[in-house]
């Protein structure tokens, strides 16, 4: 039984399973030492994660992996472009681009829904085709719109000695780029402490307010939480952080949307994604507005990715203006994949699994490569091509595991016909 | 001032077009009454309903003609929804639940109950927080009051199928206000013993005062259940009786009854003595058909005979013949004039020497975007390799010989076309049908299976496809063996009918067996006919 439950448990995280592995072999090759490996990984994580979680509620609802927060991605884009035009400095700037990408986000959002309505058991690839037709109609907005019908007179932003969006946006004359990190750094040690008081808090207000006080669990969880304080202050684990800078407000506001993912789902609407994402047809008949509920899902999710993309931009201190968003959902798919969801099933825990474990590749998967082969970019092609094989493998694990608990219905339907 | 009965339906009209599917029927259920529906398949049972419900397929096509009341008050039910808000509730045969939420989720099913939050004061009341404990209070009362003990946080993805039935029954009585439920063929998929722990809770419901109409086809079970029964026939109204007054056998007689002779072909039944020489043998098979699972048939069919399998739709008669021929997965043991039959393999199936004309014309039957020649020839050139030519060693396609294959199809079977190469998506459903039928001909089967021949087209071309199939068993001797849900066309024309139900075969009955037994057969009872 106990060899059974093993085998089962590898077969349903086989592609987690096999990045571990891979991760582990990379990082004995790549010759890193493990103090930078985490340094550079908690920066990635930084940027990264906020984006990955935004794919949760489309999953949940029953549309897979919503390919099109690129368009999300391009609607941050466009904010900031604007905000730069408009001259707005600092981190007011990222206020400002992040206000003025809900409205967008959230219409591009709508129309995305509306379309993938239309095409109910298609949303993966009518959403990822949907991000190219959108590439088309940005390029158009930043080549030949911005400049020629709308005036931009900011000159950084437009290409010297012709008309459109320069190819490249830099973030750091306006004091946007960094502007959300610098807010608040702290040491790892003491980012910890902060976190698990916060956390703490959180628990026991949930503790006062729920009916069974399960003081046992309540228990375990601040203990686990007052360990992980406690390890973090051994001198060779503090070493190991030594060079990480915890950026607060960004791990603050991923936290939040772990909190909001999490919340969202205790509420009616959170039951109506969870209804129509298991049965449309039940929850129709139970009086839901399938439709609208499925617009609302990607237009939250549209939103959130804007904002992710917000983060991501802002800590890279630039960004390709025709680039920048094409594979944003692609990698964000990818690493949620790598953590264990599945294109029915996601939960945080797998999207920041999958983000640490995905970027950790991306980290040392060059050097393994140079290591090994004598040349980076064969860890760079690597990692390249890891990314679809991951996507690949797990919709065809999806397809496999929808089919094999039908063969073991049939199997058990047999016995009972026959007693 | 309490009317005396809950629900009345008078003189209700409904024409699908030209197409009269109720004529005039009326039904009347007192309160607290647990009130069965009967009749067959095609009799208007599920249309009446959807009148009942308000269903947009009814307001789409037309509306209704006559009145629906409620407690005495003439209204009307704009939709499902409304129908809700009036207190009528539906029990459904295909389980509304979803396996993924606990059977609490589930009971409450957009109908949570909710405090108001942080969120909901922002963004409005579908953000508020779910009060788990008190949707769990109110979903243990009513899986008692269905005398259920299973715990109520349990997911319902695993539970057995009898135990979803009751979550489900759980789920409308939890519903405020109902007064009326509807159960549209609860006892099909339950074992014996939940069928009568069901028929225990629905007595129990009605002695709350809650009017039950019961659809089903099981006669002993209304006869146990029911307090008063309303018969359909082919969209007519029969008789509204008490049960107390009628039995088993007259139910049944009831239910079939002698149609009005139409102009239907007649072909005299023919009698096979037991030695004579068998043409298919079927032991013990069993088909994973969805929605028409065969379980275990066993039936013999002689040479140059016209066997029939009759039958309510969802029994799996359907199954018997795609299981035959390799459609669907199938077990047991086949043979064809003596030769054991390859089972889950329709090339070998066809290869053997049958050919079946599907009931799925659209979908199995037919090629649509191709021309009706080449969907006559496709299966021949296929699998027999006929219809093409050699040259140098390339097999190229006759065309010629498909041509005047085609053409001599069309002139026999009177296929109303342009001409052989218009495509067969354009054509009339009946013009389809016997685009199937000549393709299965020029198979030249020893055995054809037709399945439904008649479904979905008009009477003057099931006249020419029911002569079709005479015209090949005695010109011919083609063995036929045809599955229909039209009890009516199968004693036209065969001459021994198989009754099948729940996957298994009930009995096999001569055509001019009385209508009772075929109607007692049909709910799984073996009639006690004299040998």
């Amino acid at each position: 039984m106990v060899k059974k439950n093993w085998r089962e448990f590898a077969r349903n995280n086989v592609v987690t399973i096999m990045f571990i592995v891979l991760c582990a072999v990379c990082m004995v090759l790549s010759g890193y030492t493990p103090s930078y490996v985490v340094y550079e990984l908690f920066g990635r994580l930084s940027r990264n994660a906020f984006i990955v979680l935004a794919l949760i509620i489309p999953i949940i609802a029953g549309m897979g992996i919503n390919f099109a927060i690129t368009i999300g991605a391009m609607a941050a884009q466009i904010a900031c472009i604007l905000v730069i035009e408009w001259g707005i400095q600092g981190f007011t700037s990222f206020l400002a681009a992040a206000a003025l990408t809900v409205p967008m986000a959230a219409l591009f959002g709508f129309g995305i829904g509306k379309i993938l309505n239309k095409m109910k058991g298609q949303e993966m690839i009518g959403g990822m085709i949907l991000g190219y037709f959108a590439n088309g109609l940005y390029q158009l907005l930043c080549l030949f719109i911005f400049d020629n019908i709308i005036p931009i007179n900011n000159p950084d932003l437009t290409i010297t000695g012709s008309t459109g969006i320069a190819n490249t946006i830099d973030l750091a004359k306006n004091g946007m780029a960094n502007s959300l990190e610098s807010l608040w750094k702290l040491p790892a040690y003491q980012a910890v402490l902060v976190f698990a008081a916060v956390i703490a808090i959180i628990l026991l207000i949930g503790y006062a307010r729920s009916p069974r006080k399960n003081a046992k669990r309540l228990g375990i969880q601040i203990g686990t939480l007052a360990a992980v304080c406690v390890i973090m202050q051994i001198p060779a684990v503090k070493e190991l952080f030594s060079m990480v800078m915890v950026p607060m407000a960004t791990f603050g506001l991923v936290a939040l949307l772990c909190v909001f993912n999490v919340v969202i789902m205790r509420t009616r609407l959170g039951q109506q994604f969870r209804a129509v994402g298991q049965s449309r047809v039940v929850a129709n008949a139970a009086g839901i507005n399938v439709d609208k509920v499925r617009i609302i899902a990607i237009t939250i999710s549209t939103v959130l990715a804007g904002w992710g993309q917000l983060i991501f931009v802002q800590n890279l201190g630039a960004f390709q203006t025709y680039g920048a968003a094409d594979q944003v959902g692609l990698y964000a798919g990818a690493a949620i994949l790598v953590g264990g969801a599945s294109v029915v099933r996601a939960t945080n825990t797998q999207a920041l699994l999958g983000t640490v474990l995905f970027h950790l590749m991306f980290i040392l998967a060059p050097a393994a490569g140079k290591n090994l082969l004598g040349n980076a970019a064969i860890g760079e092609y690597f990692r390249v091509f890891m990314c679809y094989g991951v996507i690949a493998l797990a919709l065809v694990m999806h397809a496999w595991s929808s089919v094999a608990p039908r063969k073991k219905l049939k199997g058990g339907d047999k016995a009972t016909d026959k007693a | 001032m309490a009317a005396e009965y809950i629900l009345e339906m008078k003189d209700i009209t409904k024409k699908y077009g030209e197409n009269t599917v109720l004529s005039e029927v009326s039904l009347k259920v007192r309160p607290g009454e647990i009130h069965a529906l009967l009749g067959e398949n095609g009799a208007g049972k599920s249309t009446l309903m959807n009148v009942l419900f308000g269903m947009p397929v009814i307001h789409a096509t037309g509306g209704f003609g006559g009145e629906v009341l409620i407690d005495g008050q003439s209204t009307h039910i704009a939709s499902p929804h409304d129908a809700m808000i009036k207190g009528i509730g539906m029990v459904h045969q295909e389980f509304m639940l979803l396996p993924g939420f606990t059977i609490t989720e589930n009971i409450k099913l957009n109908r949570e109950i909710t405090t108001p939050s942080l969120l909901s004061r922002v963004f409005g009341k579908n953000l508020e927080t779910l009060d788990m404990t008190a949707m769990a209070r109110d979903a243990r009362k009513a899986l008692d009051s269905v005398g259920m003990s299973i715990d109520e946080y349990t997911l319902v993805k695993g539970l057995p199928v009898g135990y979803m039935q009751f979550v489900e029954i759980a789920r409308e009585i939890d519903k405020t206000g109902v007064r009326l439920l509807v159960f549209d063929e609860p006892t099909a998929v339950l074992t014996e013993s939940e069928a009568d722990q069901l028929i225990k809770v629905m007595k129990e419901i009605a002695a709350r005062g809650i009017a039950i109409i019961f659809i089903t086809h099981r006669l002993d079970e209304v006869i146990a259940a029911a307090d008063g029964v309303t018969i359909l026939r082919d969209g007519q109204f029969v008789a509204d009786v008490r049960t107390k007054d009628t039995d088993v056998t007259r139910l049944a007689e009831m239910m079939i009854g002698r149609k009005g002779e139409s102009a239907f072909v007649t072909a005299e039944p023919r009698a096979f003595a037991d030695d004579a020489p068998v043409a298919l043998d079927v032991r013990h098979l069993a088909v994973d058909m969805p929605g028409e699972q065969v379980r275990d048939v066993s039936l013999t069919v002689h040479e140059g005979e016209i066997f029939g399998i009759g039958g309510l739709a969802g029994q799996g008669k359907v199954g018997i013949p795609n299981g035959i021929m390799g459609v669907y997965d199938a077990e047991g043991e086949v043979t064809l004039f003596g030769e054991p039959v390859k089972l889950n393999d329709a090339h070998a199936a066809l290869k053997s020497g049958m050919a079946m004309v599907s009931e799925d014309r659209r979908g199995v039957g037919l090629l649509l975007e191709e021309s009706i020649e080449d969907n006559i020839v496709f299966n021949a050139m296929q699998v027999n390799g006929e219809y093409t030519k050699n040259i140098l060693g390339a097999s190229l396609r006759d065309n010629r010989g498909i041509r005047e294959h085609a053409n001599r199809m069309i002139k026999d079977l009177d296929i109303r076309c342009f001409g052989a190469v218009q495509h067969t998506g354009t054509l009339s459903g009946g013009n389809q049908q016997k685009v199937c039928i000549a393709r299965a001909l020029t198979m030249k089967p020893k055995l054809l299976f037709v399945s439904e021949p008649t479904r979905g087209i008009d009477i003057g071309a099931k006249k020419l496809v029911l002569e079709t199939l005479v015209k090949l068993n005695r010109e011919q001797g083609m063995t036929i063996v045809m599955v229909s849900s039209e009890l009516m066309e199968l004693r036209s024309i065969c001459d021994r009918i198989a009754i099948v139900a729940e996957g298994e075969v009930v009995d096999v009955l001569p055509v001019d067996s009385p209508d009772a037994d075929f109607g007692l057969a049909m709910s799984g009872i073996k009639p006690g006919r004299e040998a």
